[in-house]
């Protein structure tokens, strides 16, 4: 294909319209990370075995390695570079750094995400709940007990809905 | 579209066909995506006058619908056990009863698949499970499509030609390449499931190594008919243990007219696990599988009974069942 074959794509990510130009077969992952610049995002497995290239379509987590940017117009598209507001980071975001939550970092973006669609669907979720939410990440450094509780600290500073 | 363009395929939740498509498991020319049609997730009616389930409604949404709380609960069990939570928010009902049936020889790299030889299924003319065999084995890993069989749900195709509306069973070919008998280009619009004048209650089992992630190495739905404490009719069919749902509704037969009990769940399920056939050809030992499938026949059979799924006899036969 050449440039001739790339279409253009309208997409809401981090509450900002864009339209970019790309290979209409280009996975969203690979839109964020190569057109878009949002590297925060990360390339795993690929095959939607990991979860480590999670984000947010409409508060609900996504596998973008492979979602289709055609298919999300008008979607509305959340990265961890989209979760701080301004200068100030997330309270997951406090939490997980004062606790440790994160040993090679390579899964805390989609751990940051996923936890922060089930805070806001459940804002004081049992330890199970969190498991559960969590399960299709997949932390190979196997640091989730740090997770959990960056979660549980996160959740008790009342860090839904921020 | 589809049928003016050889060679493509559809896509809803893609989180089945496009990991094929990126071990060159097969090759679309195109892919035509449902997703902007309006309307193709709606959950419509209830048990009493019968459910029409839109095939584009997400595995999440199931899993937490109102509408699956009661007589067909089991379909809301298998949704909610469907791979992970990111895949359930992809992923729609339409696409999961169509899982490409897997094979250990099949979902696999292109590298790894040309150093072992490939597999009749893709760029191979044997099937490396059963070597001698003149078709593939390939294992149907759909949690709701056993489910849908056992609840004797109705599925709605559209195609170019018309809308025709086939029993779920209908919907499988014992085939692991030829699985389905719907055209390439029709849609599963709908699924219905049936209304009933009795208490219906249902249940989904599903055996694998990990409790997110994985799909089926076995699945069981039942789904029963009650009259005043008495099971009128049963139905069930067994996931994962063949290249479509295996029925064993005619083993659930001694049910009939009968108060459930310990002593006859057991006995019932000891018998029903007879077309259970698994090959050496998923995660796990098919032994081991063959050995499981009357203890998860007795589970899904005490949990749509309203008895502790775990009490039974033939559980505590087994005792830990973790794979070893």
């Amino acid at each position: 294909m050449s440039i001739a074959d790339k279409v253009a794509v309208r997409l809401r990510v981090n509450g900002e319209d864009m339209a970019v130009m790309v290979l209409p077969y280009k996975t969203l992952l690979e839109v964020l990370r190569e057109d878009l610049g949002l590297t925060g995002t990360k390339h795993g497995c690929e095959l939607g075995e990991c979860s480590t290239c999670g984000v947010l379509v409409d508060g609900k987590p996504y596998l973008s390695c492979l979602a289709m940017p055609l298919d999300l117009e008008g979607r509305d598209i959340v990265t961890v570079e989209g979760m701080a507001r301004g200068s100030d980071p997330h309270p997951l975001q406090v939490a997980f750094a004062e606790l440790g939550a994160a040993q090679c970092g390579y899964c805390t973006p989609a751990m940051l995400l996923t936890a922060m669609a089930l805070l806001d669907r459940n804002p004081n979720p049992s330890r199970q709940a969190i498991k559960d939410a969590l399960s299709g990440v997949l932390c190979r450094c196997t640091g989730y007990v740090k997770i959990f509780e960056a979660v549980e600290l996160a959740a008790s500073r009342g860090a839904a809905g921020g | 579209m589809a049928a003016t363009n050889p060679g493509s395929a559809f896509i809803a939740g893609g989180t089945d066909l496009v990991p094929n498509l990126k071990r060159r498991q097969f090759d679309v020319s195109a892919l035509i995506s449902l997703n902007g049609l309006g309307d193709t997730a709606v959950v419509d009616g209830d048990a009493d006058g019968g459910l029409t389930i839109g095939a584009g409604a997400t595995l999440d949404e199931l899993a937490r619908h109102p509408a699956l709380d009661g007589a067909f609960q089991a379909l809301a069990q298998a949704c909610d056990q469907v791979s992970t939570p990111q895949v359930r928010c992809m992923g729609t009902l339409g696409g999961n009863l169509l899982v490409d049936p897997r094979c250990n020889y099949y979902n696999q790299t292109h590298a790894w698949r040309k150093a072992v030889g490939f597999c009749m299924k893709r760029d191979g003319d044997i099937c490396l499970v059963a070597r001698s065999s003149p078709r593939c084995w390939a294992v149907s890993s759909s949690d709701s499509a056993p489910v849908t069989v056992a609840l004797d749900a109705r599925v709605t195709l559209q195609g170019v030609e018309g809308t025709r509306r086939i029993a779920a069973a209908e919907l499988y070919k014992d085939d692991g390449i030829d699985y389905t008998n719907k055209r390439r280009e029709e849609v599963i619009t709908s699924v219905q499931l049936p209304a009933s004048d009795l208490r219906v209650t249902s249940a989904y089992w599903k055996l694998r190594r990990r409790p997110s992630f994985d799909f089926p190495i076995l699945g069981v739905a039942i789904a029963l008919a009650w009259d005043n404490g008495r099971i009128r009719a049963a139905r069930g069919a067994l996931g994962a243990v063949g290249s479509r749902p295996v029925e064993i509704t005619s083993y659930l037969e001694p049910l009939r007219g009968q108060h459930p009990d310990d002593d006859l769940i057991a006995r019932v399920a000891d018998a029903a696990d007879k077309p259970s056939r698994p090959l050496d050809n998923t995660d796990l030992n098919h032994y081991w599988r063959k050995r499981m499938t009357r203890v998860y026949i007795e589970r899904a059979l005490r949990d749509a009974c309203g008895l502790e799924p775990l009490a039974g006899r033939l559980s505590a036969q087994v005792g830990n069942d973790r794979p070893r």
